[in-house]
């Protein structure tokens, strides 16, 4: 017997109602049922970032909750920073400005990481930026133009 | 990767969720934080028949003082004591040791009970409930006690709770004035795993003698480790790099039992332990004298 729930959540200022099986990451939920396919899907077990969601506005890792437990909150992707394609978010303009990626399947993660972590320290030192982004794993970088895209996302967001 | 099916609870009321306790016992697991069971579901380690969530029980999530103690609901997140100023002004060491555990985004979701249930010898919590002498109190439909840290934590991964309890809040004494403190750890990147860590606490009395001393280790055996007689050969003395050395190779040599993994083997562990055990002492004196 499988149980459904009926759940209620509001992702990027949008409400959706959806049943599912208790068992679904709120990972999997978001791409899958509501084909919002910014957030990526990594190692499914909370060490790689690229899942990295805000809830009620503060980072989390989506595959480490089900999607029940979402039920009757907020949530922000990555789909939600930018207006349109060509009115980025500041913080991805500098992402974009600085190289700070190369794939890009963990910058959806680290956008995430760092929305509430500039609000929190506007004028961050490069130790409190690598600090910061240690929970989000990056293969093709080297993470250097990645601080230097955090450097200019905050100079421009200050 | 998906977790295996289960049934789930989510009891608004610490009455509720201790009914379903008793009705699931042996079949049901907590979910707390879910920062450490949840990867295991994910990886089909762990297949709960019951899942029971205790995210909504509110009156789980505080951290207040009383009298000479903190008082911290199991459900108090991970975050919310890195920044509490209670917490840091009673229980220093605990505040500083609270940015070692993984990262934001786990410690945004991770609570102090759910790491403790989950008695990861690694983990930095276990340690600090011992250093700091802590009392936890388990509930269930038929009553209450309360366990002292060090009778708490039963093996790895294991603990003194029965099937159908719940811890349910943290009892902390404050520290005690002229005690200095210190939490050091070595992981191969900020975040990860420590390789080992150390939480050293020391009281002096008003001669400037070592009354007591603690020194609990992590990742270096199947719990957190209270190396009591290295912590013993300090009381009573008056601290020198003599003292702090003999204390350190004690705990280091004899003490603590570190199993080595793929990063390290169990001689690196020692030598770590008795390295981070000098370096934290001496920040644990110099504070203590800074602390009247």
């Amino acid at each position: 017997m499988t149980q459904s729930i009926s759940i209620t959540i509001t992702v990027n200022e949008k409400e959706y109602k959806r049943e599912v099986e208790p068992r679904l990451l709120l990972s999997d939920f978001l791409r899958h049922e509501l084909g919002l396919t910014g957030t990526h899907v990594g190692c499914e077990h909370g060490v790689c970032g690229a899942c990295t969601i805000l809830l009620e506005g503060e980072s989390v890792r989506a595959c480490l909750l089900f999607a029940v437990q979402a039920d009757g909150h907020q949530i922000t992707t990555v789909e939600g920073l930018a207006k349109d394609k060509d009115d980025l978010h500041p913080l991805q303009q500098s992402f974009w400005d600085a190289h700070g990626l190369q794939c890009g399947y963990c910058t959806p993660g680290i956008l995430m990481t760092l929305i509430p972590f500039l609000k929190q320290n506007p004028n961050p030192t490069e130790d409190d930026i690598r600090h910061a982004l240690s929970g989000n794993l990056c293969r093709c970088t080297g993470y250097q133009h990645i601080v230097d895209a955090v450097r200019l996302a905050a100079e421009r967001l200050r | 990767m998906k977790p295996a099916p289960f049934e789930y609870h989510a009891p608004d009321s610490l009455e509720q969720a201790l009914g379903l306790m008793n009705e699931y016992a042996g079949e049901a697991k907590i979910l707390a934080g879910g920062q450490s069971l949840v990867p295991a579901m994910n990886f089909r380690i762990v297949q709960p028949g019951v899942l029971i969530d205790l995210n909504r029980v509110q009156e789980l999530s505080y951290i207040r003082q009383e009298g000479n103690v903190m008082r911290v609901g199991a459900m108090a997140r991970e975050r919310d004591l890195e920044f509490d100023s209670a917490i840091a002004d009673r229980t220093p060491l605990l505040a500083e040791a609270m940015p070692f555990i993984a990262h934001p985004q786990i410690r945004n979701r991770g609570t102090i009970g759910g790491s403790l249930v989950n008695a990861d010898p690694a983990a930095e919590l276990p340690v600090l409930m011992l250093a700091l002498s802590a009392r936890l109190k388990a509930k269930s439909a038929s009553g209450e006690r309360w366990i002292d840290a060090q009778d708490f934590f039963a093996g790895m991964f294991t603990t003194a709770l029965a099937p159908d309890e719940i811890l349910v809040e943290i009892e902390l004494p404050f520290m005690a004035p002229r005690t200095g403190w210190s939490f050091m750890e070595v992981a191969p990147r900020a975040g990860d795993y420590a390789l080992m860590g150390v939480a050293a606490l020391v009281t002096f009395d008003e001669n400037g003698k070592c009354q007591t001393a603690k020194l609990v280790y992590l990742n270096a055996g199947d719990g957190p480790v209270d190396a009591k007689e290295a912590a013993g050969m300090l009381a009573g003395e008056m601290l020198n790099d003599t003292s702090i050395e003999s204390a350190a190779a004690v705990a280091s040599e004899k003490e603590i039992t570190p199993f080595g993994n793929v990063h390290t083997s169990p001689e690196f562990q020692r030598h770590l332990a008795n390295v981070l055990t000098g370096k934290a002492l001496k920040q644990a004196i110099q504070r203590a004298g800074e602390r009247p």
